[in-house]
């Protein structure tokens, strides 16, 4: 049995807040894939549980009126990977998600629980830090929106207040629009593993020219990260294998691996380089540039 | 701190007291005596618990029982139909795609959502890899179990079965 103290469902986003505001040790559990986890191996931090599993105005992919595609934090992987939607404007994010855990777990865990969840290895975060991904959080004090980017503070920390629950992840139309991508988890194995190193590159491309570049990177830094000194550096340049070789040597000054039981930091720079060239020149490829 | 939740089990309606501290691999297991849901790493990594939610493989071990209420829930003591093995599960026997069997409830109901998913489109042996990337077995080496999965999909196979003389049937 999970060792939880108190246990409320909540029926709706509101409903959920006001409980999150009665009792400031309560957790919110979703998919469960993380948190169930965490109290089988008898973590404290969720003994209080506010179960937000059932609350359909958080489970939904759609395109609003100004055609920006907008995503419910509370859909499961499985939808995602194989939303048409998805599939047809941001594929570069089922590319990721089909690599997260096995069908089992992609069937339950939702995608605002990773992102919330903060880990510097989530999978879901570097494609949509790549395509500038801005959340909708909810609280007691109403709303407020801000980039993916700047939600992660450090591991297993985010810009969550105690009271506030992510509504909603966007990605906006100038920001998928034209753009194509490319995703590559590096990891010890081909499923059921955590990445090494995740990296996705998203980019636009007119005329032989690297019109723009957003690179990210998982468990490269204690928090998913953008190589915005690299982006900057090649924005705008003619596309080139002297443009990957600058690429792969900025790359370098934008992360900040660690040694981990995992792998080592000298390993970990390797893959980054690596990924940085192979990623960045599958996503030109896929964008119709070619390099010579 | 106990609930009534009212669900289908194998096809029959039940209503059950549960905890909610309580898995639903527990209620399973210990309520209703389904022990072919095994716990393996309770973790979400081996899949040796996988039952069908709505026909959908779950992981029972990371599964609030209480989430069950209003939901069909199978595990393989309903998948043989009148001492009938399911085509999944004879594929499996003819395949010999069981060794020690601790996992093989699990890849036996991940194995029939995913034939279920497929039927009747032509699938890759890496295709079924990745349906089945949820389960571990550390005995077959996954080959058989590819096999056994791969002639569940597909309409036109006919088993070879040496013990009666060479006599061709289909599974069911």
């Amino acid at each position: 049995m999970f060792n939880i103290k108190t246990y409320k469902e909540a029926g709706s986003v509101k409903e959920a807040i006001k409980l999150l505001q009665e009792n400031p040790q309560a957790r919110l559990i979703a998919g469960g894939t993380d948190v169930l986890v965490k109290l089988h191996k008898g973590k404290g931090q969720f003994h209080h549980l506010i179960d937000i599993h059932n609350i359909a105005e958080l489970d939904f992919i759609n395109l609003n009126d100004g055609e920006d595609l907008v995503i419910g934090p509370g859909t499961c992987f499985s939808r995602v990977e194989e939303s048409p939607l998805i599939r047809k404007h941001i594929p570069v994010l089922s590319e990721a998600i089909c690599t997260i855990g096995g069908p089992q777990v992609r069937n339950m865990a939702t995608i605002g629980g990773n992102l919330c969840n903060g880990v510097p290895s989530a999978d879901s975060a570097t494609p949509l830090i790549a395509l500038n991904a801005v959340l909708t959080i909810e609280g007691a004090d109403g709303l407020r929106q801000m980039p993916l980017e700047d939600f992660f503070l450090g591991p297993s920390r985010v810009a969550l207040k105690q009271h506030e629950i992510l509504t909603a992840i966007t990605v906006t139309r100038d920001n998928y629009t034209g753009f194509h991508g490319h995703f590559y988890k590096y990891a010890m194995r081909n499923a059921m593993d955590i990445a090494t190193i995740g990296c996705s590159a998203v980019c636009k491309v007119e005329d032989s020219v690297l019109k723009d570049l957003r690179l990210a990177f998982g468990t490269a830094a204690p928090v998913p990260i953008r190589c915005k000194d690299t982006e900057n550096k090649v924005r705008g340049r003619r596309l080139s294998q002297n443009l990957l070789d600058v690429i792969t040597e900025s790359v370098v000054d934008d992360v900040n691996p660690r040694t981990s039981w995992r792998a080592a930091k000298d390993f970990r720079l390797q893959i980054i380089t690596t990924l940085a060239q192979r990623v960045v020149k599958k996503a030109i490829l896929n964008a119709g540039g070619t390099i010579h | 701190m106990n609930r009534t939740i009212r669900c289908t089990v194998n096809g029959k309606k039940k209503e059950l007291s549960v905890d909610i501290r309580q898995s639903l691999l527990e209620v399973l297991r210990e309520e209703l005596g389904l022990i072919s849901v095994k716990q393996g790493c309770a973790a979400g990594e081996c899949g040796a618990c996988t039952v069908l939610i709505d026909n959908v493989p779950i992981d029972a071990c990371l599964y609030l029982a209480v989430w069950a209420d209003g939901r069909s829930i199978r595990t393989v003591e309903g998948e043989s139909k009148n001492d009938k093995l399911s085509r999944v599960q004879q594929a499996f026997v003819d395949e010999g795609a069981v060794q020690c069997g601790i996992c093989t409830p699990g890849f036996v109901m991940a194995a029939t959502a995913f034939v279920e998913k497929h039927q009747g489109q032509k699938v890759t042996r890496n295709e079924i890899r990745r349906g089945l990337a949820g389960n571990l077995c550390r005995c077959t080496g996954y080959d058989t179990i590819i096999t056994a999965v791969k002639k569940s999909l597909d309409e036109d196979f006919f088993c070879y079965d040496e013990n009666s003389g060479g006599r061709r049937f289909r599974p069911a």
